[in-house]
C-alpha cells in the first residue's frame, strides 16, 4: 500500500515537471483571439485574472507560419543559434578529444596537477571569468562577433572531462599490447581511442548541444549588436502582447533541444553518471 | 597540446591580469594596496548580493539534494525506469527562455497560480514583486536540476554491489536498516560530487531570474550575478576585479576541500 502511494507520488511529481512543457505546446495552437482574451488582464492590470484552459478552443497553426515565412528577424537568430552551437560543439571535438587522449594514454610531469585545474576551470561560474574573457576578447578585436562567444567556448573543459572518463576505461595493458606490436601513436589513437570512447563523446555532444543551445550569459555580455543575438536572448524581447508569436517561438526553441534529448538521452545519462562515478 | 594553449590564452593569462588589476585603481593603474578589496567590502550592493546568494545556496541545495535522493531510491526499485527518468531529465532540454515565459504565466500577479489561491478563498500573493521572488527561484532551480541529481545519485546506488545488500538481507536487517547502514555510507562519494555540481549549478539560476526580472529585480533575488552583470555594463574594473578574485578564491577552497573529504573516503 504504501509503496503504491509512493509510485503515485513519483508519477505525480513527473507529471507536474512536464506539465508546463505541455502548457508551452498546447498554447501555441491557440488562436490570436484566444490568447488575447486569456491573457489580457496580464496587459492592462484590470482586476480580471487569466483564464486558460488546457486545451486550444480553436487550435491554429497560423503562429507557426507567419513566424517561419513572415518574420525575417526570427529566421536570423535561429540561423544565430545554429551556427554558434554547430562551431563550438564542432571546435570542441578537435580541441578536446585529443586532449583527453593525452590526460588518459600519456603520462607526463605535472599531470595530475594539470588535470586538477581542468576540474577547477570546469567548475568555475561564468561569471568569475566575465571580466578577464572581456579583455582578451576586446584586445582581440572579437568583440560584438560570433568568433567572440565561439572561440573561448571551444576551449572549454568540460568535455575534456567528460571525454577522460570513457578513455581512462581502455585497459592500459591493450595499449602496451599494441605499442609493442610496433603500431604508432596516431594508430592507437583512431583504431582504439575513438572507437572506443565514442559513447564518452557523443555524451559531451548531448550535454553540449543543451548547454549552448540556451547560452545566455556570454552572449549577453559580449554582443551589443542585437542582429547577432541567438534564439535565446532574442525570445525574452517578444513581449506578452505578441504571445502567439512568444508561444510558437518557445516551441520552435524547444523543438531541436528535445530531439537531441529523445535521440541522446542513453548518451546524456551516461554522460551525467561518468561525473558521478570513482575513477 | 592546443586544447592547453587555448586554455591558457583564454582563461588563465587574462585571469591573472584581473588579479594584478585587482590591486590598482581602475583607470590610472596606480598601484592601489588592497584598497579596492576593502571598497567592496564597504559596499551595500555587495553585501546584499552576496547575502543573497548564500541564502539562496543554503535553501535550494539541502532540498534538491534530499527529494532527488528519495526519487533516485524509489526509482531504483523499479524494474521500468526508462520513462520516469526521461520525465525528469525533460527540463535539462527546456531553454531558460521558454521557461521564462511560463513562468510568467503561472506567477504573475493574475497568474494562473494566483487565481487558484483566489478561487480556495485564499489571498494573491505578488510572485515576482515581493520576497516570494525568492521561492519561485528555488522552484526553477530544483524543477531544472532535479533529474540531473537523480541519474548521478542512481550511478551511486546502482554501484553498491548486490552481495552487500544480500548480506544485510541475510543478517536480518530491515529496509530502513539497510538504508541507514548500508546504501548511505556507500553514498558519501556521490553525495561530494554532487554537492560540487548542485552548487555550481546554482549559479545558473542567473539565466531565469535575469530573462524574467531584469538587471534590478526584487531585493530578495538580487544575486552576485546580477551585481556582476551590472558592474559589468558601467565597467567597474576595481571592483569587479577585486570580487572576481575572492570568489574564484572562495570557490576554490570549497572545491578543494570536498576533493579532501571525497579522497579521503575513496
Amino acid at each position: 500500500m504504501l509503496k503504491k502511494l509512493g509510485l503515485l507520488l513519483l508519477y505525480l511529481t513527473a507529471f507536474l515537471i512536464c506539465l508546463p512543457i505541455l502548457l508551452v505546446l498546447l498554447g501555441s495552437l491557440k488562436s490570436t483571439r484566444e490568447l488575447v482574451e486569456s491573457l489580457s488582464p496580464l496587459l492592462d492590470d484590470t482586476n480580471g485574472m487569466v483564464n486558460w484552459t488546457l486545451l486550444p478552443l480553436y487550435p491554429t497553426l497560423n503562429h507557426f507560419f507567419k513566424l517561419l515565412f513572415s518574420t525575417p528577424s526570427f529566421f536570423i537568430v535561429f540561423w544565430n543559434s545554429m551556427k554558434i552551437v554547430f562551431c563550438i560543439l564542432t571546435g570542441q571535438m578537435f580541441i578536446s578529444v585529443p586532449a583527453a587522449w593525452a590526460f588518459a594514454s600519456f603520462s607526463f610531469p605535472f599531470q595530475k596537477l594539470l588535470f586538477t585545474l581542468y576540474i577547477i576551470l570546469m567548475l568555475m561560474p561564468f561569471q568569475v571569468i566575465m571580466l578577464s574573457s572581456y579583455l582578451v576578447l576586446d584586445s582581440f578585436h572579437m568583440l560584438d562577433t560570433h568568433r567572440g562567444i565561439i572561440l573561448p567556448a571551444i576551449f572549454s573543459a568540460y568535455p575534456v572531462f567528460i571525454i577522460y572518463k570513457s578513455f581512462h576505461q581502455i585497459p592500459k595493458s591493450l595499449l602496451e599490447a599494441a605499442r609493442t606490436d610496433g603500431a604508432s601513436e596516431l594508430y592507437l589513437f583512431i583504431h582504439i581511442g575513438i572507437p572506443s570512447g565514442s559513447s564518452g563523446i557523443l555524451s559531451a555532444l548531448v550535454l553540449g548541444f543543451l548547454e549552448y543551445w540556451s547560452l545566455i550569459e556570454p552572449p549577453l555580455a559580449f554582443l551589443k549588436d542585437k542582429s547577432l543575438w541567438p534564439l535565446s536572448l532574442y525570445l525574452p524581447e517578444i513581449g506578452i502582447e505578441q504571445s502567439g508569436m512568444a508561444f510558437a517561438a518557445s516551441v520552435i526553441t524547444l523543438t531541436p533541444a528535445i530531439f537531441v534529448f529523445l535521440i541522446g538521452q542513453d548518451y546524456l545519462e551516461q554522460g551525467i553518471m561518468s561525473s558521478a562515478v570513482k575513477e | 597540446m592546443p586544447s592547453l594553449m587555448g586554455i591558457t590564452l583564454f582563461v588563465l593569462v587574462p585571469f591573472m591580469d584581473v588579479v594584478i588589476r585587482s590591486f590598482q585603481t581602475s583607470i590610472t593603474k596606480e598601484f592601489n594596496g588592497l584598497k579596492n578589496y576593502i571598497s567592496i567590502f564597504h559596499n551595500q550592493a555587495f553585501h546584499l548580493a552576496v547575502k543573497n546568494t548564500v541564502q539562496f545556496t543554503v535553501v535550494c541545495l539541502p532540498i534538491l539534494i534530499f527529494l532527488s535522493l528519495f526519487a533516485a531510491m524509489a526509482i531504483s526499485q523499479l524494474r521500468e525506469m526508462k520513462l520516469l527518468k526521461s520525465a525528469f531529465l525533460l527540463p535539462m532540454a527546456v531553454p531558460a527562455a521558454t521557461l521564462v515565459l511560463i513562468w510568467k504565466m503561472l506567477f504573475f500577479q493574475q497568474g494562473i497560480f494566483n487565481k487558484v489561491l483566489l478561487t480556495l478563498g485564499l489571498k494573491p500573493i505578488a510572485f515576482i514583486d515581493s520576497g516570494a521572488a525568492f521561492w519561485v527561484l528555488v522552484l526553477s532551480y530544483v524543477w531544472k536540476n532535479l533529474g540531473y541529481t537523480i541519474v548521478l545519485w542512481l550511478a551511486g546506488i546502482l554501484q553498491i554491489s548486490n552481495s552487500i545488500l544480500e548480506a544485510g538481507k541475510v543478517d536480518g536487517a530491515s529496509p530502513m536498516e539497510t538504508f541507514l547502514y548500508i546504501i548511505i555510507p556507500n553514498l558519501k562519494p556521490t553525495l561530494y560530487i554532487i554537492t560540487i555540481l548542485s552548487f555550481l549549478n546554482s549559479f545558473k539560476v542567473f539565466r531565469e531570474a535575469y530573462l524574467a526580472a531584469g538587471s534590478y529585480p526584487h531585493e530578495s533575488i538580487y544575486l552576485l550575478q546580477h551585481l556582476f552583470n551590472n558592474w559589468f555594463t558601467n565597467l567597474e574594473v576595481d571592483k569587479m576585479s577585486a570580487s572576481a578574485v575572492l570568489i574564484a578564491a572562495l570557490l576554490f577552497c570549497v572545491i578543494l576541500f570536498l576533493q579532501l573529504l571525497y579522497e579521503k573516503d575513496k
